[in-house]
């Protein structure tokens, strides 16, 4: 039936970078309530880690849309594209 | 520093034309790509009218790798477990010249860039532009990691999210608002099963459109493209709409639903998912199109915010096409004068008005503000889906007449203040 998510995103070309090209800012990640990056991310690839209580994005996944940044009317995503050579390369586009 | 005639930042459709263009006039030119070949970090709905653009591309537009010829417009209706479709076909489509085609980018730009390249245009991949270099106030160059690269002119074309326009100080920060996220799917099929699913011709294809409740109410709709082989399907949902509702719907969730509908899988079924993929699209029409040019700087394509949703029919790339080519003749001119100033770029504006890139974006201001109205995502397309259910059921009791049974349906939907405003809105498109 239906593909997860992480499926889906399994079936892109992707070479990730060993650092991430989105770094939030867990103090304004702390006073936020909403956590619209969750909903809005095509790649589902934010979380809220329950033990921590830390957002986490898997920026592995990313699809380069750059929602999650426009969504945040906080301010707390830094975004910037992966370096040359690096995340999802389209072969369809 | 050494300068090169011109630096061209993405190669997208815009930065592309812009990179053929300015070599074909005999000027140096280096464009810079961050994917690891031109396309591969774009996505596209899939469909470019030919018209318009082929005036700026007359050498090269007919052999063009399109994937097929748009033969056919599809409208789907969706309430909640029910659905309204209609299709609108012309003889005169299948016949040349064609009007629209479906494309595929990945293929469709790296042929455009061999293209840049056979004229003599540097094309780049693998290069991410991090900076603007500037000089006595206007921009000299890109930065990209510790390499600097100067040049008279930077054309800045660097996508929807366009960083550049923004370090350059051209635009204020993207609102959600002005802002959609377009997710798509790309299934394969074979040829074959393809022309007879969809009764098409071999190289025919069909465009559809998809309304009603697959965005919950959001702003947005659906699109599904034919290709040679393959099927785009995607949703697009607002931005502003997503973070604002309060229906616990998430974007992969409601591409699901998307996908899941019979009325889309009626089209897709058994097709393979060979690739997923999203970016942010501007919805806001000429609202968002930022200052164009500054002392050696351009900006063109979807970093300028070149698209226009007019519900029906979705339109960017030929804007792009069109935008990269006057970005480059401005360009030429300029360089020719020896005079890349503000007031020497700003011809590019002028351009973009005698052309129909900026009288279309201007006719089309109001756009946004009709559609993004949420009435037109709920009460109209399930108006349509229970008009015509009612008109269709036949059941124990005798049947109503038709005129009483859709006046009582309006009655119930439409006929109301709400939807006089609708219409008195909807006079501005």
């Amino acid at each position: 039936m239906t593909m997860k998510v992480e499926e889906k995103i399994a079936v892109n070309a992707m070479k990730n970078d060993t650092k991430s090209h989105i770094v939030l800012d867990q103090t304004i990640c702390a006073g936020c309530r909403e956590r619209m990056c969750i909903a809005v991310c095509p790649g589902h690839l934010y979380s809220l880690n329950e033990e921590t209580g830390e957002m986490v994005v898997e920026y592995a996944g990313c699809l380069e849309c750059g929602t999650c940044m426009i969504a945040c009317i906080y301010g707390s995503i830094a975004w910037d594209y992966p370096g040359g050579e690096y995340g999802v390369q389209y072969r369809y586009g | 520093m050494d300068k090169i005639d011109a630096i061209v930042v993405g190669g997208g459709l815009a930065g592309l034309c812009a990179a053929y263009r300015l070599a074909d006039a005999g000027r140096q030119v280096i464009l810079l790509e961050r994917g690891d070949a031109p396309g591969s970090k774009n996505v596209t709905g899939g469909r470019i009218y030919v018209d318009p653009v082929r005036a700026y591309l007359p050498e090269i537009i007919d052999s063009a790798p399109f994937e097929r010829h748009v033969v056919r417009e599809m409208i789907t209706i969706l309430d909640e477990g029910s659905a309204l479709q209609f299709e609108y076909g012309n003889e005169r489509w299948r016949r040349e010249p064609f009007m629209s085609h479906t494309v595929l980018r990945a293929k469709f730009d790296s042929w455009l860039a061999d293209q840049a390249s056979a004229k003599g245009a540097f094309v780049i991949p693998k290069k991410k532009v991090d900076d603007l270099l500037w000089e006595d106030g206007r921009v000299a160059g890109i930065r990209s990691g510790t390499e600097e690269i100067g040049a008279h002119v930077v054309i800045a074309a660097d996508g929807a999210l366009s960083f550049l326009t923004q370090k350059a100080g051209l635009r204020q920060p993207h609102k959600p608002e002005d802002l959609a996220v377009a997710i798509k799917e790309i299934y394969q099929l074979d040829e074959k099963t393809i022309e007879e699913r969809f009764g098409l011709g071999p190289d025919e294809g069909a465009a559809g459109l998809f309304m009603g409740s697959v965005t919950r109410g959001m702003f947005g709709g659906g699109f599904l493209y034919t290709n040679q082989d393959t099927l785009s399907l995607g949703l697009v949902v607002g931005i502003g709409s997503l973070i604002h509702d309060t229906g616990g719907f998430d974007a992969p969730g409601l591409m699901d639903g998307f996908i899941e509908r019979p009325e889309v899988q009626r089209w897709v079924r058994g097709g393979e998912l060979k690739e997923y993929s999203a970016h942010v699209i501007s919805e806001a029409g000429i609202g968002a199109v930022p200052k164009l040019y500054t002392g050696g700087m351009l900006v063109a394509g979807d970093a300028a915010g070149f698209a226009l949703n007019l519900g029906l029919t979705v339109r960017g790339m030929e804007f792009a096409i069109a935008s990269g080519v006057m970005a480059a003749d401005t360009v030429v001119e300029a360089l020719d004068g020896n005079d890349v100033s503000e007031t020497s770029l700003s011809r590019y504006e002028k351009r973009l008005r005698e052309s129909f890139v900026l009288p279309d974006m201007e006719t089309f201001r109001h756009s946004r503000d009709v559609l993004d109205r949420q009435r037109f995502f709920t009460v109209y397309p399930r108006f349509m889906c229970e008009l015509f259910d009612e008109l269709f059921t036949v059941g124990a009791k005798p049947k109503e007449g038709l005129y009483r049974t859709a006046k009582r349906v309006a009655k119930k939907h439409v006929l109301n203040m709400e939807t006089l405003k609708d219409l008195l809105a909807a006079r501005k498109l």
